[in-house]
Formats: C-alpha cells, structure tokens, sequence
C-alpha cells in the first residue's frame, strides 16, 4: 500500500471531543430578550450556538464574547 | 447580506476560549461554501483543527509544512484544473508567522505565477502557537516572549511588515484586509474573492487572549478597537484600485486600544505618542 501520509477519513471528527469541560463560566441566555441579531450566533469560536439560538453546553468553552457582543444584554455569564 | 447557516468547521477544536482565528475560519467557510479545498500552513489553525486521528474540517483540507501553504494551493489548483473541475474553490489558511515571515517566498511565487486561488492570512501578531514569539507582523512596542520588554528594551522596535501592500505590488487582481470584528465586511471580500479569476489576498487581523493578554469574551472588541482607533485599516484594491471600505465616525486615540492589552501595558507616553503619530499619518493619508 502507497503511504499518503496521515490521513482522516472522518469529516468533523473533532466533535467526538467534548469540550465542555473547560468552561468555568456558563452562557445563560433569555431569549425573552432576545432580538434574533446573530451576533453571538456568528462570534461564537466553537460555532455552537444554532439558528434557534440554543447553545450547545457539550462544547461550549465560557469564553463570554456571546455576552460581551449581545446588544440587549440577554446573556449572563454563571459561574458553574 | 443573507450568512449561510451551514457550518463547515466542526466545534470540539482544541482552540484557546475566545480564539479569533476560529471565528475568521468558519466565516470565511460560510462564504466559500462545500466546493471548496483548505490548505493550512503550520500555525494555531492547523495544530487546534487537526489533534490526529480527528479533524474539525468537514471539507477535504491538507498540510505540509509551515512554509508552503502557497505552493500547496498553487499544486491543487493546478491539479484540479487538469481534472477539468474549475468550479472548486481553492483556499490557503496560513498565520502572520507563515505568511510575513516563514511562507513568503512560496506566497510571492504561487502570486507571481497567477494561480486561481484565495490566500487568507490569519494575523494574530506573533507566533502565538510556540509561545508567543515576534514575528514580521508584530507592531511596533509590543512586548513578546523574543522582544520582551525590560531595562534594555520597550519590545518591539520594528514596525508592522506590511503584507497586504507587498501581495497588491503583486499586481494581483484582489488585495483585501479584514477583521473578525467586522463579519460582514470580511465575509463580502471573501465573497469577491471567490469570485475573482486570478489570486486573491485576504488579510484578517484577528485579536488573540493569549498572546495579546486580554480577557477572552473581549476578543471581538479588541479587533473593533483596533480599527476605530485607526490601528488596523479595512480596505480593498480591486484590479489596482484602493478603497477603503470602513471609516470610523470618530477615530478614538491609540491609547484606548493599547491599554487593554498585556503586550502594550508597559509602553511609556513617550512611545504611545510615537504610535499615535504614525497612525495620525497614515490616517491623515487616507483621510480617516
């Protein structure tokens, strides 16, 4: 067999990986208050907040840039 | 501008809290859509994205080395070209340290020869993979981990390589800079980028927690700092015409954008006014 270096065949395997783990600080959002802007939808580094707004916690991280960039303020930050 | 919801970089990276690097990527895939081939030069992007045997990338993506994401696009280009498939977008992902410094020669190269291909560069400031050390894009008086500040320095004494300007002497037909803080300005120039026949630059600044020292949820408001005080400019060069695509109402002073970051805090009023000058000029040219 010709080598062709590593290769993985799996697209988007990363998502095996839970990196919930990490977070000290908690997203919480209203969505009350919420008024369908996408800011966090689109800021988010882990891409885990989805178009009905539910953040996905198996791999969100607490970095807080939702809550800093929410224009109404309908996310808090909590301490886990 | 309507953004695609598909996302094309799957979450359980092992990106840093609060990385901008992944936020630039994924817009840029949103815009680029399926038919596309990711090259990645060595660097954050490539070590986070791909911890063997995973990968985040949900379309074909490779690395070779550090210093030839160019090359390796110009090759897949070539190859898919040859293979009658035209209609494939062909991206290299590479950092300031690939791109300024280690990567240069291929990107003039792979530029020079005329490939269809779009080039983003990543532009963090320093090589925040290995431990945050200087590289060509590092601003002036910022203090890395190889032009620490001290008794005998105040850190950075060179200023910021200017690589969008060197790839638009190129004579390419699209040069663009961009900031994660500014989606829909970056995702329309990656739009254009994909549209053009012929090499096309994007270079995205993009504030880093860890190397820049800063809280992680204030990296979006770092990269707009950066901008409204005139510190990074958003333009464009189309077929050799340059527009710039963003002017602050007011330009805020330099001052608001150094002072919240670790890198900068030491510099004295001595230095600071030194920046505040060279941006007033730069500024002044292009009537920001």
């Amino acid at each position: 067999m010709t080598s062709i270096g590593a290769t993985v065949k799996e697209p988007g395997s990363s998502k095996h990986y839970k990196t919930g783990s990490w977070r000290t600080f908690k997203p919480i959002l209203d969505k009350d208050k919420c008024i369908d802007c996408e800011n966090c939808i689109l800021f988010c580094p882990e891409g885990c907040i989805n178009k009905d707004y539910d953040i996905d916690y198996d791999y969100c991280k607490g970095c807080g840039i939702c809550a800093e960039e929410c224009p109404v303020k309908a996310i808090k930050m909590e301490r886990e | 501008m309507e953004i695609p919801e598909e996302e094309f970089l799957a979450p359980g990276h092992r990106a840093c809290a609060g990385c901008g690097a992944t936020i630039g990527v994924r817009l840029a895939l949103k815009m680029l859509g399926e038919n596309t081939v990711a090259v990645s030069a060595t660097g954050c992007l490539e070590v986070i994205t791909t911890p063997y045997p995973e990968t985040a990338w949900k379309i074909p993506w490779i690395h070779v080395a550090f210093e030839n994401a160019a090359a390796v696009a110009s090759g897949v280009e070539r190859a898919l070209k040859s293979q009658g498939k035209d209609d494939v977008n062909v991206v290299a992902f590479a950092g300031d340290g690939g791109t300024a410094d280690i990567g240069l020669q291929a990107l003039s190269g792979a530029m020079e020869r005329g490939h269809n291909i779009i080039y983003i560069c990543y532009d963090n400031e320093a090589y925040m993979n290995t431990g945050v050390q200087r590289s060509g894009a590092t601003p002036y008086g910022a203090s890395t981990t190889t032009s620490p500040y001290g008794k005998e320095s105040f850190g950075e004494d060179k200023p910021k390589k200017n690589i969008p300007m060197i790839m638009a002497a190129h004579g390419v037909p699209y040069v663009a800079t961009a900031s994660i803080s500014y989606p829909e300005d970056f995702m329309k120039k990656v739009k254009k980028a994909k549209e053009t026949d012929g090499p096309a630059y994007i270079h995205l600044h993009q504030p880093c927690t860890t190397g820049w020292g800063y809280d992680p949820s204030k990296t979006i408001e770092l990269g707009r700092l950066a901008v409204e005080t005139g510190s990074w400019i958003l333009y464009e060069i189309v077929d050799g015409e340059f527009k710039v695509t963003y002017r602050p109402m007011q330009r805020k002073p330099v001052n608001v954008y150094l002072e919240s970051q670790k890198r900068f805090k030491h510099l004295a009023d001595e230095e600071k006014e030194r920046i505040q000058n060279y941006v007033d000029q730069i500024c002044a040219e292009l009537k920001i």
